[in-house]
């Protein structure tokens, strides 16, 4: 009885720890980030192509995500996440990681220098998200492999 | 040895070198005729620069690792790693001995359109030609005026390192004998004029077929596979398929792919990435009308 029980929260342990993982593999983890990212972009292309109504209160959240995210993304690269999970990072990640984070540094700065002189228009988001989207290229030109 | 043996490796000797003959006759390099780049008149120089970022001659010629303004300078050597060896783009800014300042239009567009040399010789299809062969002459006269005014550079690049047999040149001769040629790839509309520029542009100056096209082994492209995507040449990772039919394109909208092109997002705010950042900011230096004749172009492909 006392060994089934045992048996049982081992089991029941392991499923736990089935879960927990999946969705904290770096691998994951940095999708999520990236995705992040994304979706903030998305945010301030809807101004700059004048599909949304300017609004400071969004260019200044959208900035600050991809401030916040890009600053923390390259520490979620470990050994052993080189692979798996449908991962698109480059191996050259791992063997040149002070220009990689030197590039997730440069997005995470010309984001923070956009927010301490906030766009005010539709325009200066443009400007702005044309800024932003070469940081974004530039270090996904390198880092960054298509696997389809 | 008998005298039949005699008369027997005679022929052999004979059979070889009329078939090496045949070969060599069949596979020389063949320039146009003079005439062909005679009459052109004054090139357009505005035109030529759009024809240059058309034809992405900055992405492999420029300097390694060159920005901005340092992309004008085609000054060679930025490795291009394939799986026939490493190719070093040579120097083609107009100096006039280490570039191209001493060539003339014809010879320019020999080598642009039937990959001839200067000195005659068949040069690797690393250098796009078997796309630029649909290039029409007026577009190459305009590009050569445009090239002569861009700076000069002496630097002289490394020649190609390439192991054997991919290191005879002569062998061009039968890959351009089985391979170069200036057809459409695909039946599209072409009384549709936005088409049609589109076709233009992608198989002949944008050169796209040329990473997002499969090969054979003998490195020719899977005719019916046009730009359904292949293996990234360089390295890891894939060249996507660019047909409707693609997994990660295939639901792009015209206009999505309109502006992909023009500022680098995907529809979900993903952003260009490898070797298309350089292709996407020459496509971006381009009239927006042209990213919109590539997108309806793209979208009338036949599907992977």
């Amino acid at each position: 009885m006392k060994i089934r029980a045992f048996m049982l929260a081992a089991v029941l342990a392991g499923l736990g720890v089935t879960a927990v993982t999946a969705a904290d593999e770096p691998q994951a983890v940095r999708q999520q980030l990236m995705k992040k990212v994304g979706q903030a972009t998305g945010a301030l292309s809807g101004i700059a192509k004048g599909e949304k109504p300017y609004d400071a209160e969004i260019v200044k959240a959208s900035l600050s995500t991809i401030s916040e995210t890009v600053k923390m993304f390259p520490s979620h690269f470990p050994a052993g996440s080189e692979t798996g999970m449908e991962t698109e990072a480059s191996p050259k990640i791992w063997q040149n990681m002070d220009d990689f984070e030197a590039k997730a540094a440069k997005l995470g700065s010309d984001a923070d220098k956009f927010l301490a002189q906030l766009p005010s228009d539709q325009a200066g988001v443009g400007a702005a998200l044309g800024v932003l989207g070469k940081d974004c290229g530039s270090c996904h030109e390198s880092y960054r492999l298509k696997k389809e | 040895m008998g005298r039949r043996a005699t008369r027997l490796l005679s022929g052999l000797v004979l059979l070889t070198v009329v078939g090496a003959g045949a070969f060599w006759w069949l596979t020389k390099p063949a320039p146009w005729d003079a005439t062909h780049w005679e009459g052109l008149g004054e090139p357009d120089l505005a035109d030529g620069e759009r024809v240059f970022w058309a034809g992405g001659c900055t992405s492999c010629h420029a300097a390694p690792g060159a920005k901005d303004d340092a992309r004008l300078v085609l000054a060679g050597g930025r490795p291009l790693k394939s799986p026939f060896g490493t190719f070093y783009p040579p120097n083609i800014s107009p100096d006039e001995t280490a570039g191209t300042g001493s060539w003339t239009l014809a010879e320019f567009g020999n080598a642009m359109t039937r990959g001839v040399g200067k000195n005659g010789e068949h040069l690797y299809p690393s250098f796009p030609y078997g796309s630029y062969a649909r290039m029409t002459v007026k577009d190459i006269n305009d590009l050569w005026g445009y090239m002569r005014t861009l700076p000069k550079s002496a630097n002289v690049a490394p020649p190609h390192d390439l192991p054997f047999p991919y290191n005879i040149r002569l062998a061009l001769g039968g890959w351009k004998l089985l391979y170069l040629t200036d057809a459409p790839r695909v039946d599209v509309n072409a009384a549709d004029a936005k088409l049609a520029r589109g076709q233009y542009l992608v198989e002949g100056p944008g050169h796209c077929g040329e990473c997002h096209t499969p090969r054979n082994a003998l490195g020719g492209f899977e005719a019916d596979r046009w730009l359904a995507g292949a293996p990234n040449p360089e390295g890891e990772g894939r060249i996507p398929d660019i047909t409707p039919g693609s997994k990660s394109i295939g639901s792009w909208s015209a206009s999505d792919i309109v502006s992909y092109l023009e500022t680098g997002f995907t529809p979900d705010f993903d952003s260009v990435g490898g070797s298309m950042v350089e292709v996407q900011k020459n496509m971006a230096k381009l009239p927006a009308s042209e990213r919109e004749a590539i997108a309806a172009y793209l979208k009338a492909l036949p599907p992977s």
